[in-house]
């Protein structure tokens, strides 16, 4: 008996009931959809969490100040002035590095100034000004392209240099760098004024998290100044809520995380207020990937379960199809049908309905991907290895659900079949 | 007639009981003992409820006898495994029934391939001989003809190509031309005529008309579950 004849006969039959074929296919075609939307949508999520976090620097450990009651590091992060008696001073991070000077091979130190807006003639750029050390740039992997880094002498002596972006420099000197390096670039934020010399100019990466609907023209990046000059304009407080230690290796950081911390609470050990708290990208990256896998399963399971819904659906049309061909199953014995290719039949019918549902679930499911994806910058298509999943998973429930009703039509008796009004 | 060739049926006290409920038994034959010969167009007359069709779903190994012995071209029947009676049916009965059963949604000669398909023949050879059977029945202008753009006739025409498919030993008709009118019951009769003639095959038909009856070679008459030979009974 062979296949391609099931399927001829599989493929009759749904046409001759269309409708109902893709009721029947709902189910699995939501199923399918959602399952394939979600692994779309989480790789190209994870993929992100990873690629920026990985960019930020894996062996990176984010050192910050807490409030004791603050059970999130978060509230923090973001939170309200902190007076400067609290803050964790040059000397304390001195300490730090003096104290573990194998372990630690870069802090990263920053203040920041203000978003504002570089001007000349017609020329304009948005920018943000952040005061920044001289391990900065390396510890938080940011390229230049041409020039130089800032140097001890420009931290000592406050100087008005900048290190700025590939896109400020399109933006105000057609994308001239050798012009730009050396030229001033004057910084309008609100009332104030600021001008600084450029001695650098680095690659400006988009964060694939900070999602930016701006234009080529309006791009909003960081223009670099010494954090010595940052404090002075922005009359800042001496000292700093958090900084990022750039680890020698990213194997133990977590470790190397706890001993910072350790270090620097030592200082805050009779301060009721504030702690230091210590994270290394490591465990945050590992906690993101945990937090995405949950989701994960918990989405797969509302998959799972509308699959299963589907797969009760086809089971319930199939059952429904035996009856109405109660009296064709009969002449198919008649004319020599074993039990097993009646079975053989219905199975590849229940298996078809299954597959086309499948099908045009996954092409929903990759559209569904697709545009969620986009919504979070990240554009990401279904790999093929979920491709294939899917189809294996519809097979598998045509199977499945489609035994049950093809058992009971081979286990029709031929006569009570043949005599079905 | 015909005494010198071997018998394709041979049956032996067949009882046939339906259980309806557990205590209530119903016996429908009551000990049938027949002999059809190759080439033989036996018909079996008899009122209605008196137990043709059960009769010949037995003898087409749709169904089995509760008692007796039944041996269809060589094979003891009621020895046969389930597998075993679908390959006798599908290899050595050919059945035409009252209401054609052809499959829906299926053309005339997908219709006609199906016992082949089932047989296992390749597409190309099952093609070949439906096309071939089609034309001898006068469909073969019908071929890519769904059951539901067919008359009567020419879907009984269709079915009866379908049972010689498989060249089958024994064509069994159950009241072929009950549902067609004269006319193309007689167009019916006379391929049935033309099967035994040409291709000496052996057919078994069951008629509720003495006049068809009376075309055949022999009659057989059913009367309450029991089978009475040629003349013992004359008249339904
Ligand atoms: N599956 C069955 N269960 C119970 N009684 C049956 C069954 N099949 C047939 N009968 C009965 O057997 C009798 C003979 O039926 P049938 O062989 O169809 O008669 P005929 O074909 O001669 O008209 C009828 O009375 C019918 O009701
Ligand atoms: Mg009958």
């Amino acid at each position: 008996m062979n296949l391609m004849e099931n399927i001829r006969l599989a493929w009759e039959g749904l046409r001759a009931n269309k409708m109902r074929a893709l009721l029947t296919m709902l189910g699995i075609i939501i199923g399918i959809a959602s399952v394939i939307g979600i692994l779309t949508v989480g790789n190209g999520l994870s993929d992100t969490v990873t690629e920026t976090m990985g960019s930020l620097g894996a062996s990176n450990i984010m050192v910050s100040l807490q409030e004791r009651e603050d059970e999130y590091l978060a509230n923090t992060m973001m939170g309200g002035e902190i007076e400067e008696e609290n803050l964790i001073t040059e000397e304390m991070i001195e300490a730090l590095q003096e104290r573990f000077p194998y372990q630690i091979s870069g802090v990263s130190l920053s203040e920041s100034v203000g978003a504002g807006q570089a001007k000349s003639g017609r020329d304009y750029a948005n920018v943000t000004i952040s005061g920044v050390n001289t391990d900065y740039l390396d510890v938080n992997s940011i390229d230049l392209i041409r020039g130089r880094d800032f140097q001890d002498r420009d931290m000592d002596g406050n100087r008005n240099v900048a290190v700025v972006s590939d896109k400020l420099v399109n933006n105000m000197f057609d994308g001239n760098i050798e012009e730009a390096l050396g030229q001033e670039v004057v910084v309008h934020i609100g009332d104030e004024i600021y001008a600084f010399n450029i001695i650098g100019v680095y690659e400006y990466e988009a964060s694939a998290m900070g999602y930016s609907t701006a234009s080529e023209k309006n791009i909003q990046t960081a223009l670099y100044i010494p954090v010595t000059t940052a404090k002075k304009l922005a009359d800042a407080p001496e000292g700093y809520r958090n900084f990022t230690i750039s680890a020698s290796s990213a194997d133990n950081s977590a470790v190397f995380a706890t001993q910072a911390s350790d270090f620097l609470n030592r200082y805050y050990s009779n301060n009721n207020d504030y702690r230091v708290m210590a994270i290394s990208m490591e465990t945050m990256l590992d906690s993101m990937d945990s937090i995405m896998s949950t989701i994960n399963i918990a989405l797969s399971v509302i998959a799972g379960i509308s699959l299963l819904v589907g797969g009760i659906g086809v089971m319930n049309i199939m059952l429904v199809s035996v009856t109405e061909r109660t009296r064709e199953i009969g002449t198919r014995k008649a004319l020599g049908a074993t039990n097993g290719n009646i079975r053989i039949q219905f199975v590849v019918e229940s298996m078809i309905v299954c597959l086309i549902g499948g099908v045009i679930g996954i092409i929903l499911g990759t559209l569904l991907g697709y545009v969620g994806s986009s919504l979070m910058g990240a554009v990401a298509f279904p790999s093929v290895s979920s491709i294939a999943l899917a189809v294996g998973f519809s097979l598998a429930i045509g199977i499945f659900f489609g035994y049950y009703p093809a058992n009971k039509a081979a286990m029709l008796d031929p006569i009570e079949a043949l005599r079905y009004e | 007639m015909a005494e010198t060739k071997k018998p394709i049926i041979q049956m032996k006290g067949i009882v046939k009981r339906f259980y309806i409920g557990a205590p209530n038994e119903l016996e429908i034959l009551h000990g049938i003992d027949v002999s059809v010969w190759e080439g033989e167009f036996v018909a079996i007359v008899g009122a209605s409820g008196s137990g043709k069709s059960t009769l010949m779903n037995i003898i087409g190994a749709l169904d089995r006898a509760t008692e007796g012995s039944y041996m269809l071209d060589d094979v003891v029947i009621e020895k046969a495994k389930d597998i075993e009676l679908s390959q006798i049916r599908n290899q050595k009965i050919g059945f035409v029934f009252q209401n054609f059963n052809l499959i829906p949604r299926t053309n005339a000669l997908k219709n006609v391939e199906l016992p082949m398909m089932y047989a296992g023949i390749s597409q190309r050879e099952r093609t070949r001989r439906a096309k071939e059977l089609l034309k001898m029945v006068g469909m073969e202008e019908r071929m890519y003809h769904q059951p539901n753009e067919l008359s009567g006739g020419q879907k009984q025409r269709v079915a009866i190509a379908r049972a010689m498919a498989n060249d089958p030993a024994i064509i069994l008709a159950d009241e072929p031309t009950g549902a067609l009118d004269s006319r193309t019951g007689r167009m019916v009769m006379d391929l049935f005529h033309k099967l035994n003639k040409e291709q000496g095959k052996t057919i078994v038909l069951i008629t509720h008309s003495n006049e068809l009856a009376k075309e055949t070679g022999r009659i057989l008459t059913m009367k309450d579950g029991i089978l009475y030979g040629d003349g013992e009974v004359t008249v339904v």
